[in-house]
């Protein structure tokens, strides 16, 4: 039997305003498939959202739902989770809600190694205002801002997560959505700080000028820079060069989960344990 | 009411205020002269099961604690002007979804980094509007230690009861006072909290923003099987986005008006020596301490003078001043910024010739400043 949306989505809201052929639809349903397929009551989630088309994303799903300022879901999140550290919350950005605006948040979310996901929808441009240069736009595209071509050097989501300390991180497209839901239900069940990077297409604002005028040619193109990660590992290189890995690129269950720590605080402040130290962690440093 | 007495700075009644009102959770930033608020509550929240968390930077800090406020809990900011401004937008959010909490505000000099260690009162204006847009702030000022803990209880109850921030000024002269202070019992303070209200009736009936033209959303915590929406956009009952004309305008409208029109709740000033005098003097937080003894001194020498004290900066008594300014014709604002102040107390007494002792050069006014200025008049 089909899947049966219809009790996770606010009905009156639709149709979206994402354009026709966008993946943030896609992406919609298969965090919505990944919620039912790990039976999480809707009352136990916050979906917090930033600004942008990704911003949206929060007003269509049936949970609790906050759609914040530009760039601060993380941090929004952060007082969420810490005021109900057992309930589920779920952050999704764009790459410029994440990467630029955001960023600090998101290497602190990360440092932190607080226990939410983060979807990061990657389309490499700021699609709702129409085609600014975004951390993750492509050396050489077009985009309103930089009509002679973009410049500037781009931002590795997943790379960034890994080295600011995120214990989960990983990275699929829109193109799969199977896999998809799957490493979105990896990402929420791994407890500490999820980084999950969904490429996805803008064909109306990136394609425009970029010669992907369709959804089709733009999904093409991300199958072009994609591989999974056990092909890419066995790369050189020079092979690597323009490719980025799917798959889950980086877990860690044995950090610690800011959450549990703050737990070990309230524990010294109410006596039932003496101090925290530096004997206390493998990791010092 | 019994009270107790605790010798400690103001920084510190401001944060034992806030655990004492009920507040589980505080995010902040590290801010000169404000510092000591985070300091003492870092201690005491994780105490009694709350969090004190020290954000990456100011902006994190108020989203956080809006974050914990959408979660049901009191919560607690602290900071200084340059804090103050990097908060802005997102007080503007807090203010347009209708999130309760309290957000102290050390004054030092401004603007930019101006004179991080030095007292100011040069964030009165800002206050008013922190954020862009249309809507009424609630700022209350200190003017003394015990009003520090006083002062942090009324803004959390005031925060429930208007569903909004609550600004409460301190500046760094009455931030860094350590002296005794008197103040309620902790158990009369909860007695006293009147929590946010809340919607007890069937999910599929609840509207969280549909209310009374005056009144404020009724924001249930969250988790708990109302599932609504938050959002800084004009949005309609439900809290889902909308450019729908009259909901914008009824929205905007009901923001101004929830606090307009009931004023009375949020008025509170002193009034020192007032009876008889024929000079007023005007001021607030630290510098009323000063008028204080000026006006001690000038009664020696037979000049009756007095003090109006806002409490309630925001909104300001108007109709309270205005009553003693149409009485009183010598008066004078002294505040340490350059005339702030003194343009609300101009537009409340419908009058322009309004006497001003202004200082911005990070130091107290001293009583004798204003003794002088008081004998020029």
């Amino acid at each position: 039997m089909a899947f049966n949306y219809d009790k996770y989505l606010r009905l009156e809201k639709m149709p979206t305003l994402w354009c026709w052929g966008c993946g943030d639809g896609v992406i919609l349903k298969a965090f919505v498939r990944a919620v039912e397929k790990m039976g999480i009551p809707q009352d136990d989630i916050c979906v917090v959202s930033g600004i942008g088309c990704s911003g949206r994303f929060s007003s269509y799903v049936d949970f609790n739902t906050v759609h914040t300022t530009h760039g601060r879901t993380i941090a929004y999140a952060t007082g969420i989770k810490l005021a109900c550290p057992t309930k589920y919350v779920i952050c999704v950005a764009g790459d410029g809600d994440a990467l630029a605006i955001g960023g600090n948040h998101t290497i602190h979310g990360c440092r932190r190694n607080i226990d939410m996901t983060m979807i990061v929808i990657n389309n490499f441009i700021y699609g709702l205002t129409n085609s600014q240069t975004s951390p993750t736009t492509p050396k050489g595209m077009w985009t309103v801002s930089q009509k002679a071509g973009n410049i500037d050097p781009t931002f590795d989501t997943c790379k960034l997560a890994i080295a600011a300390g995120a214990s989960f991180v990983a990275r699929e497209s829109m193109l799969d959505p199977k896999k998809l839901e799957k490493a979105i239900i990896k990402a929420i069940e791994h407890k500490g700080f999820s980084m999950m990077e969904v490429l996805s297409n803008c064909h109306i604002n990136l394609g425009r000028k970029n010669k992907m005028v369709s959804a089709m040619e733009n999904l093409a193109w991300i199958d072009s820079i994609t591989t999974p990660k056990k092909k890419y590992d066995a790369m050189t290189p020079e092979e690597r060069l323009n490719l980025l890995p799917t798959g889950i690129l980086h877990q860690d269950t044995e950090a610690d989960e800011y959450c549990d720590m703050y737990a070990e605080i309230q524990k010294v402040h109410q006596g039932a344990r003496k101090s925290i130290t530096q004997d206390d962690f493998a990791k010092k440093i | 009411m019994a009270t107790r007495e605790i010798i400690s700075t103001g920084n510190e009644l401001a944060a034992i205020a806030a655990v004492d009102a009920g507040c589980l959770f505080f995010g902040g930033y590290p801010l000169t002269p404000s510092s000591e608020v985070m300091h003492e509550i870092s201690d005491l929240l994780p105490k009694i099961g709350g969090v004190a968390i020290q954000m990456e930077d100011e902006i994190g800090g108020i989203c956080a604690v809006i974050g914990a406020a959408m979660a049901g809990q009191r919560s607690l900011t602290a900071t200084s002007g340059p804090g103050m401004s990097l908060k802005a937008e997102n007080l503007g959010l807090a203010q347009m979804a209708e999130v309760p909490l309290v957000c102290i505000n050390v004054m030092r000099g401004g603007p930019s980094t101006g004179l991080p260690t030095r007292v100011s009162q040069g964030d009165i204006l800002q206050s008013k509007n922190p954020s862009h847009g249309d809507y009424k702030s609630i700022t209350l000022c200190a003017g003394s230690l015990a009003e520090c803990y006083t002062e942090t209880v009324r803004a959390f109850n005031l925060a429930d009861r208007f569903m909004q921030p609550v600004i409460v000024l301190l500046d760094e002269t009455i931030g860094h006072m350590h002296g005794k202070a008197d103040i309620p019992t902790a158990e009369d303070v909860k007695a006293g909290i009147v929590p946010r209200k809340r919607f007890d009736g069937a999910p599929e009936d609840y509207f969280p923003y549909e209310c009374e033209h005056d009144q404020p959303a009724v924001l249930n915590p969250m988790f708990e099987g109302y599932r609504y929406h938050f959002t800084g956009l004009h949005h309609d009952r439900k809290g889902f986005p909308t450019e729908e004309i009259e909901t914008c305008r009824k929205l905007i409208q009901r923001l101004e008006d929830k606090v307009e029109l009931h004023k009375d709740e949020l008025e509170s000033y002193e009034e020192f020596m007032m009876d008889d005098a024929d000079i007023m003097i005007i001021a607030y937080g630290s510098v009323s301490l000063a008028a204080k003894e000026s006006i001690r001194h000038l009664r020696k020498e037979g000049i009756k003078a007095g003090l109006f004290r806002p409490i309630t900066i925001w909104p300001s008594p108007a109709e309270k001043i205005k009553e003693h300014t149409d009485k009183i014709e010598k008066v004078l604002v002294v505040e340490l910024n350059i005339g702030q102040y003194h343009s609300e107390i101009q537009r409340a007494a419908a009058r322009l010739d309004i006497a001003g002792l202004f200082k911005v050069n990070g130091r107290p006014i001293s009583p004798y400043e204003i003794v002088n200025k008081v004998k020029e008049l």
